[in-house]
């Protein structure tokens, strides 16, 4: 049953990261480089609506609040999202659309993937000594979410308040931003996106 | 984009949640560590051994993974599979498949049609994306869309990371619009 759900939700999740464009790297660019925001504005309105479609169903007991998968809090995360903020910069691809713009036969993603196979293994070669720097011990509480969430078996950074009306709210919040901001910081529409 | 922001935003964060109400938060990189450890077995098998409970490996970071990599046709693997499969029908049906050739157009604008060029920065933008995901424990997928979704402090840590140097490189490299 679960390898079914792997491939229903994977093959979804893939044919919409093709759809919304997420894996055309010149796309990825324009959005980084902040002039053309539709991929970012897509991006905030997907998580606004995760965020209020899990907790709204958390609240009506739909959904299983056994099924989050809280990550620890640790000075590497930030170095790392840099490091891959970076990559991300210079390839347009980060992993999961990498590997869909691979499938879908781009060319230079196939080496993205291998530039990425072998990160994956510098990071395993290198792991005991990143650790003994004291990069991946926890700050902030470590495994925790902003509010605390009924019946979750994460603690909170600030545990007075609660923390499924806080998804809602801030899935309100980042509804509204990907609304508010431009598609383009220029105003005008920009050159024409080539004919694929 | 083929679809509208708003449709395209729909559909993601329906994925999204599908995947949270069914089973786990989607994640990527991981399955990176677990094809590398397949590959390392495959050269050399005492990579990955059989302990006392289960599969280990000297290497302490793929001794966390052990267990997938000995067997790696698990949900997570599956998904990404899955997702390649996705990706590659979805190409095809809107006739976008191989995309508009070696080297995207914003690229080509602002260093040329080499597309050794692009394909050694492709690489290298590979190298650098996989090792800083692995240090923060999580990628686009896993630490900004599913763990921002969750309200996760990690979720916005590594997004604020990431976009605070993304958007300063991105303006520096791509200055021409293509």
């Amino acid at each position: 049953m679960d390898l079914v759900l792997a491939i229903i939700l994977g093959a979804a999740f893939g044919a919409v990261l093709d759809l919304v464009g997420a894996t055309n790297p010149s796309v990825l660019g324009r959005m980084l480089s902040l002039k053309a925001l539709s991929l970012m504005k897509a991006i905030l309105l997907a998580i606004g609506i995760a965020l209020i479609l899990t907790f709204a169903g958390q609240m009506a007991g739909i959904v299983d609040v056994g099924h989050m998968s809280v990550k620890a809090s640790y000075t590497g995360v930030f170095i790392g999202g840099m490091m891959l903020g970076l990559g991300w910069a210079v390839s347009g691809y980060c992993p999961g659309t990498g590997i869909c713009a691979l499938a879908s036969g781009r060319r230079d993603a196939l080496f993205y993937v291998a530039g990425g196979l072998l990160g994956a293994l510098f990071y395993t070669l290198t792991y005991d000594q990143v650790k003994a720097t004291g990069m991946l011990d926890d700050i902030l509480g470590g495994k925790v979410t902003i509010g605390q969430i009924p019946g979750a078996s994460y603690d909170a950074l600030f545990p007075s308040l609660p923390g499924d009306l806080i998804g809602i709210g801030l899935g309100v919040v980042f509804i509204l931003i990907a609304f508010v901001i431009p598609e383009r910081l220029d105003g005008g529409q920009g050159v024409a996106v080539p004919a694929e | 984009m083929s679809v509208s922001w708003k449709l395209g935003g729909l559909m993601l964060g329906v994925v999204f949640f599908a995947a949270m109400l069914l089973v786990k938060p989607i994640g990527v990189s991981t399955q990176f560590v677990v094809l590398d450890g397949v590959i390392w077995d495959a050269i050399n098998p005492q990579i990955i051994t059989e302990g006392a409970d289960g599969p280990v490996s000297e290497q302490s970071y793929l001794n966390k993974y052990a267990k997938n990599i000995a067997a790696p046709m698990n949900y997570s693997f599956v998904f990404v599979l899955a997702m390649m499969v996705g990706a590659a029908v979805s190409a095809l049906a809107r006739g976008g498949f191989g995309g508009e050739g070696p080297v995207p157009p914003l690229w080509a604008a602002n260093f040329g049609a080499s597309s050794w060029k692009r394909f050694a920065g492709s690489f290298l933008g590979g190298v650098i994306v996989l090792y800083g995901a692995r240090l923060a424990g999580g990628c686009t997928s896993g630490h900004m869309m599913s763990g921002m979704s969750q309200t996760a402090v990690s979720g916005f840590i590594f997004a604020a990371g990431a976009f605070l140097v993304a958007v300063p490189v991105a303006m520096m490299m791509y200055k021409q619009e293509g």
